[in-house]
């Protein structure tokens, strides 16, 4: 789900870096609070750990295909939401250095996809309501809590990358087949993903419950559910509906637009603010973005098809980008650019 | 090769390269971040049907690959991540966006083919400058330059420390995966019976260890603080550095030298 600089305008990626930069003055701002500041070291291995986790691959039943780690909500259930929530833009960061996983300029809106949902919603919303339902097993809540919190985290996360592609007015597909292509996607990704991270989950609570946020001490006690039985009862139920939804939802891409703007009479596109007329490409954020582009962009000096005045502009363009990649060829010839790496 | 060591090569090979001698490798990191930043921006601005203008910009991750001397082929091995995710968005445009916008001997190019293609090209030119800025720059280096802008503490020095953990944690996930696949030979990835034992050992072994790490360091005197060993300052040469790339990428941005260098040849 990491996204490219191109996928994204530069004042949506502007705005997403704020948006990023208040959650992580928020964590900071608790951590510092409470203190936590100085456990650091414990953040950073954790990030490492789940970075290293993320590269393992686990074998999907049945499948012949492997899945991962969900490292936002591991972290939040291991550190809680604010050091998770940090631990996660480090992650993320070295992704993005190192790895070319997403872009820099697009990191601000990564961090909020993948680590703010991920974390803050995953724990505030999902993770901590989950655990207080003290008449269910408390394996059963984790499970229930993992997979959940995966699915959801996921799916706000994929829907925001639709989102913020669309209001930056970077690709022509609309916003309910985009949607309808990256959620049931990412919904399979999910439930995957919080089958495998509750089954690490379990893992740490029958060795070292202390280690888990949000579990009250008194309740720490042996529950009677089999980890294996759990997560093959879950891995389940979890193909046949999360199959289902994705046929559904695959087969009727505008089951979305519908959820997003069809419910008006309920008062729901109101309470979202969300205007179809006005949506994606053609709302107002994106026509003013789309303004403020027009006059800065070279465009109005290129020649379209009809425009015979403008022919000779688009000859001399065709004509001085062919110089121009001669001279880029010329640049790598002179070096060597194509050079083997050396070996030392 | 395995997933994990692939990620342990690819860190070694990173870490090789910020420490090479180039020119390029003796400005400031925050000339050289400055740059990376100043490029993205301007690259993603050009209008997604200027590619005659956007197709100057190739001169910068072009002049750094030449002076460094790093192998192309390491940048173009790492973008197969991502490269198809800019083709899935690009690969749409051609599709709803069928405008004739000039017609080339009998082929008609849409606003579409030349949308997707300036796509395509953003993508690579930012996926270049955001690796040639950690092919050039130190991790303790770019964290100096992400405090001297006033980046928190706490995030920077979270940054250094995951970055030093992250080898070390591979290595140890990578012998643990080497050693149940051995145990377990022609088995793709590990099974359902142990995902939770499987990474949840390493999880505990780690937390463990973080603990006695952080111990030690506060024995040591940390207080949360972490203190820099030497600050690089900036000199005339690093913002001659930024300063000319800079007005470069301007240039290109608001001038379109394709179409004038053209005219010198079209009437």
């Amino acid at each position: 789900m990491h996204m490219a600089d191109a996928l994204l305008s530069p004042g949506v990626a502007a705005g997403m870096y704020a948006a990023s930069a208040v959650a992580a003055g928020h964590s900071i701002r608790v951590l510092k609070n409470k203190d936590d500041e100085n456990k650091l070291p414990v953040m950073a291995v954790s990030a490492a750990l789940v970075f290293a986790g993320q590269m393992i691959n686990y074998t999907i039943p049945g499948t012949g295909s492997s899945g991962h780690l969900c490292g936002g909500m591991m972290l939040s259930a291991l550190l809680g939401p604010e050091a998770g929530f940090l631990s996660m833009i480090a992650v993320l960061t070295i992704q993005c250095l190192f790895f070319a996983d997403g872009g820099l300029m697009a990191l601000g809106a990564n961090i909020w996809n993948m680590a703010f949902y991920g974390c803050f919603v995953g724990y505030y919303l999902i993770w901590r309501p989950i655990m207080r339902q003290e008449k269910l097993d408390l394996r059963l809540r984790i499970v229930l809590a993992s997979i959940l919190g995966c699915v959801i985290t996921l799916q706000l996360g994929a829907l925001s990358v639709c989102i913020e592609t669309t209001l930056s007015g970077i690709t022509e597909l609309p916003f309910g087949t985009f949607a309808g292509l990256m959620l049931p996607i990412h919904l399979a990704i999910g439930l995957v993903e919080g089958l495998i991270t509750s089954a690490v989950l379990l893992f740490v609570y029958s060795a070292r419950p202390e280690l888990l946020s949000g579990i009250n001490e008194e309740e720490k006690k042996e529950g009677r559910m089999s980890v294996k039985g759990v997560v093959a009862v879950l891995a389940v139920l979890t193909v046949l509906v999360g199959g289902g939804l994705s046929l559904k939802a695959s087969a009727n891409p505008d089951g979305l637009e519908w959820a997003l703007f069809g419910n008006a009479e309920e008062g729901y596109a109101e309470n979202m603010g969300l205007d179809e007329e006005n949506f994606g490409n053609s709302s107002s954020v994106s026509d003013a973005a789309q303004a403020v582009q027009d006059t800065t962009s070279f465009l109005p000096d290129y020649s379209f098809a009809g425009s015979d005045s403008e022919l000779g502009t688009t000859v001399s363009g065709i004509v001085g980008s062919g110089i121009v990649a001669l001279a880029a060829v010329g640049i790598c010839l002179a070096g060597g650019f194509f050079r083997k790496k050396k070996t030392v | 090769m395995d997933r994990i060591d692939r990620a342990v090569n690819d860190l070694r090979e990173m870490d090789e390269l910020a420490s090479g001698d180039s020119p390029v490798h003796h400005f400031s990191a925050l000339a050289k971040l400055t740059v990376t930043v100043v490029y993205i921006l301007t690259a993603v601005s050009f209008s997604p049907y200027d590619a005659s203008g956007l197709l100057m910009m190739v001169f910068y991750p072009l002049m750094i690959f030449q002076i460094t001397g790093i192998p192309f082929r390491t940048y173009l091995y790492k973008m197969r991540f991502v490269l198809p995710l800019v083709l899935f968005v690009g690969l749409f445009n051609p599709l709803f966006d069928r405008r004739v916008m000039l017609v080339l001997g009998g082929l008609k190019i849409t606003g579409g083919m030349i949308s997707m293609f300036t796509l395509m090209i953003k993508g690579m030119f930012c996926l270049s400058a955001s690796f040639l800025l950690a092919a050039t720059v130190r991790i303790d280096d770019l964290c100096a330059a992400l405090r001297k802008i006033h980046m928190p503490d706490m995030i920077v020095t979270l940054l250094l420390l995951t970055y030093r953990y992250v080898s070390v944690l591979l290595d140890e996930a990578s012998i643990m995966n080497e050693a149940y696949h051995l145990r377990a030979p022609g088995q793709k990835g590990i099974h359902v019976s142990a995902w939770g034992s499987f990474f949840g050992q390493l999880l505990l072994r780690s937390f463990d260890r973080a603990q006695e790490l952080y111990e030690s360091m506060r024995l040591r005197g940390y207080r949360g603080e972490f203190p820099y060993a030497r600050a690089e300052k900036e000199k005339g040469r690093d913002f001659l550095y930024a300063a000319g790339w800079i007005l470069f990428f301007v240039l290109c941005r608001y001038v379109n030298i394709p179409v004038l260098l053209g005219r010198l040849f079209v009437r």
